[in-house]
């Protein structure tokens, strides 16, 4: 098939899910390493506060005056951290990339529904990442009022340096982020639902796509409430209206004239979209661990459909439990006893995905490739940042742990530690589908054991630093003297930072080496089943020269088949019986 | 040769993990106790800690020895398991995740949680209010008419009158107002009214398992009862601004005795 497209309409302005899928990873990519180098500054910090840095005071002059870090910047970059992190890596990485990669390939449709709102989703998004760096630059610096922006400190701009004309930036950047990642969720959707091939019938989807399906839906539903908030907060700040402030305000020694607002107005906004969208991070990490298992387990996934059961169980769950982020902030305590059973209700759908993931290891012939090293982490992480939130949804041992390292350990595990290694193990995985080049091996084997212990180790030890009260968003731990024991555990954990960090430019090293020098892939270098497989690496703009006829589930694998052990998708049931 | 190798190592990992996570853990982190409802909080705390580590443990242990076994397996073992395994399984640890989890919660959590924020103040508590702003807290006693003088936010000055003080209020008179020190006497419950000037603060007394947002134009409360004398820390747990990680208060509870006459010498003062 030959592609008559320019350059331009094939690489930039491309419609081709795949490029854009790809456009999206790249993105992200370059925003994690802008969100590691802060992570970076705040880890200097915390092990060594008050240390004079002169070459980074050269380097960023209000950031450091007089060579050590100034707390209004500390503030900034735990903001700017979160919120690339969550928003502009693991959505773009995770989410729309590998979601708009995959999705199409999986359900066997030629593209996504609407291919140029998807051009214009990923243009808009790339647009977004760019006005938040911006943010860096003007009058006051980035947004301080941490990611969650949490109003009195986020409206009003006396009330905190970054609270000018950086908060307004960083609201005007997620306006454009919503924008753009409801468009792109409202065409998972619409591909799943309507352009899956003959033969593909929803019990038949790969684990990925329901997880991608739950995700975006919970996306469409959760995030239009966190738009208006923003569009309310952007009034308060410019427009003089009062949603979210009370009458009475002081700041800087002069009476506001606001009046009748309700700072809890903006927690319930931003957390009814902000425990959805943990699950919209975490589900389709979960989706992509458990594709990747079978190819290396040899054996179908355990528990398919209890699985798919639970997605469901977890996604309408996960709308109706926000206030557990809100137990001691002066909401009903009431509510809070409410908050607290629902969401642990969750850990039953949840306990039971993570067996079925492990399970899916029993009886398996294991082969510990790269993608499967990571997926071993992604079910660890998973394993215990879930029994972290068995603390926190408990009303009752949450109001010691609530805004302390226990959350910050808590979070780091799962949206960030179980998304990461599942990003990764994406990534190793359909990169020789992607580019048509495996990636190295042992480069990939050492980024696995260089990336999980010092993870772990980090996010371990902040729950035990949550436990003795250290309360999160310090800059530093030196004036309590409760908190003196923990300057030790903050070295340690800043050390075990730096070597995480460090270990990724293995990973960088093997993408760019493995895209130019990698050894040429095959159709279907790991054996494996789904659709893209089908394909020859890379696949063609439209994938399908005839769009495939599905004949059978994705996990057909440990049968006896001319191919070997697996049968893909598209095999007919007359030359390999269907098991499921 | 390798691929046996290999396993055993990546198994060890998380083997490893599991241990040395679960000594590391097992020490007293929690800050020393010194309320009442702290020791519910505690036994909360401790029950989870211990069957959490449990299942932890459990959980990667489960894992390494799936990967021993798995990297050293030559063929696949059953690909299904029966229908009755399947649901055997997925019921019995969903169903045990809901008894450990929500019973947890209704045994113990909800108790505590119910003590501490259905308990009506009793009448001999301390009363006190605290407002917070950017970045101290100012604290307000009721003197002995037992009556807070009526406060303006018009009225406030930052260094000559920081809560707003109505000075023509009678009521008002006898009221005692001291800047991040809180006394109370011994023996009493305490009976906090929070308020916030400007941003959202937190009351954070990590000794006594208290923590309440201070919101602005809200004024929640807490009652809680010391069971120790001391001085104790009191921390602000919300991000409030550039000081944030030094709004540091004091807590002192002090016997019957020396808090009458603390509290004689700061009427005499004012």
């Amino acid at each position: 098939m030959s592609d008559e497209r320019g350059f331009i309409r094939r690489y930039i302005f491309s419609t081709d899910h795949k490029v854009i899928g790809i456009q999206y990873i790249i993105t992200g990519l370059v925003m994690a390493l802008v969100g590691a180098a802060l992570a970076t500054l705040i880890r200097l910090q915390l092990g060594w506060p008050d240390h004079p840095w002169p070459l980074l005071a050269r380097l960023l002059p209000e950031g450091y005056p007089g060579g050590v870090m100034a707390p209004e910047f500390y503030l900034a970059l735990v903001t700017m951290h979160g919120t690339i992190m969550v928003f502009f890596f693991i959505s773009y990485v995770l989410v729309s990339g590998f979601g708009n990669y995959l999705v199409p390939l999986h359900v066997g449709a030629r593209d996504m529904a609407f291919p140029f709102l998807n051009m214009l989703s990923y243009w808009i998004a790339f647009v977004s990442a760019l006005v938040l760096i911006l943010s860096f630059f003007v009058s006051g610096g980035a947004a301080a009022a941490g990611w969650t922006a949490y109003p009195p400190l986020s409206a009003i701009a006396a009330a905190v340096p970054g609270s000018q004309m950086g908060q307004s930036i960083w609201l005007l950047s997620m306006a454009l982020f919503i924008a753009s990642f409801t468009m792109s969720g409202l065409n998972i959707v619409a591909t799943v639902l309507s352009v899956r091939a003959p033969g593909m019938s929803m019990m038949r989807m790969p684990l990925t796509v329901w997880t991608y399906f739950t995700a975006s839906i919970l996306g469409l539903l959760a995030f239009p409430p966190l738009t208006a908030a923003a569009v309310m907060l952007l009034f308060d700040r410019h427009l003089g209206t009062s949603f979210f402030l009370p009458s009475g305000l002081i700041v800087g020694n002069k009476l506001l004239s606001n009046t009748g607002g309700s700072p809890l107005l903006w927690q319930h906004l931003f957390w009814f979209l902000g425990h959805p969208e943990v699950y919209v991070l975490l589900l389709p990490a979960l989706g992509v661990a458990c594709d990747i298992m079978p190819a290396f387990t040899r054996k179908p996934v355990y528990g398919y459909r209890t699985s798919v059961y639970c997605l469901w169980a977890v996604g309408a769950l996960s709308m109706i439990v926000w206030g557990h982020h809100m137990f001691v902030s002066g909401m009903s305590p009431f509510t809070g006893e409410y908050f607290s059973l629902v969401t642990l209700t969750i850990t039953v759908p949840m306990t039971i995905f993570g067996v079925n993931m492990l399970a899916s290891l029993w009886g398996a012939k294991l082969e510990l490739a790269t993608p499967m090293l990571f997926v071993c982490g992604v079910i660890a992480l998973f394993g215990s940042g879930g029994l972290g939130g068995l603390f926190l949804g408990n009303a009752t041992a949450d109001m010691q742990l609530h805004d302390t390292y226990f959350v910050v350990g808590h979070f780091h595990m799962m949206i960030g530690g179980v998304t990461l290694l599942a990003t990764f193990a994406a990534i190793y995985f359909w990169f020789p589908k992607m580019f048509g080049r495996m990636m190295n091996e042992t480069l990939g084997k050492a980024h696995f054991w260089l990336t999980f212990a010092p993870f772990f180790t980090i996010f371990f030890m902040q729950h035990f630093l949550g436990l003795q009260g250290a309360p999160r968003r310090y800059y530093a731990f030196t004036a309590f003297d409760y908190l003196q024991k923990t300057r030790g555990q903050n070295l340690v954990i800043s050390l075990a930072a730096f070597l995480l960090v460090s270990a990724q430019f293995l990973f960088l090293v093997n993408f760019v080496w493995s895209l130019v020098k990698g050894r040429v892939a095959d159709a279907n270098p790991w054996k494996a089943t789904t659709l893209e497989w089908t394909l020859p690496s890379p696949p063609p703009h439209g994938n399908f020269d005839t769009v495939p006829t599905v004949e059978r589930w994705a996990y057909e694998y440990g049968v006896p088949t001319p191919d070997g052990d697996f049968a893909v998708q598209t095999v007919s049931a007359d030359h390999v019986p269907v098991t499921a | 040769m390798i691929k046996k190798i290999e396993g055993s190592f990546v198994s060890l990992l998380f083997a490893g993990t599991a241990f040395v996570g679960a000594w590391y853990g097992a020490r007293a982190w929690l800050p020393e106790l010194a309320s009442r409802h702290g020791a519910g909080i505690d036994a909360m705390l401790h029950y989870l800690l211990s069957t959490v580590g449990a299942l932890f443990v459990a959980g990667y242990v489960a894992l390494a020895i799936l990967i021993w076994q798995g990297s050293r397996r030559l063929s696949i073992g059953p690909r299904f398991a029966s229908r009755k395994t399947e649901i055997i399984l997925s019921g019995a640890l969903g169903l045990g995740m809901a008894i450990i989890a929500e019973g947890g919660v209704l045994a113990i959590g909800i108790p505590v949680w119910s003590e501490y924020f259905d308990a009506q103040a009793p009448a001999d508590a301390t009363v006190i209010e605290v407002t917070a702003q950017q970045f101290m807290w100012n604290v307000r006693y009721p003197g002995v008419d037992g009556v807070f003088g009526r406060t303006d936010p018009k009225l406030v000055d930052d260094t000559a009158n920081p809560l707003g003080l109505d000075r023509s209020d009678p009521a008002g008179k006898d009221d005692v107002v001291a800047l991040n020190d809180i006394t109370v006497p011994f023996g009493h419950a305490v009976h906090v009214r929070l308020r916030s000037k400007d941003v959202i603060h937190s009351f954070f007394l990590p000794n006594f398992r208290v923590k309440q947002d201070a919101v602005p134009g809200m004024t929640p409360e807490v009652v809680f009862f010391p069971t120790r004398t001391g001085t104790f820390e009191l921390a602000c747990a919300e991000l409030c601004g550039l000081a944030h990680y030094r709004m540091r208060g004091f807590f002192h509870v002090v016997t019957a005795k020396e808090f009458a006459v603390w509290l004689h010498q700061q009427q005499a003062g004012s």
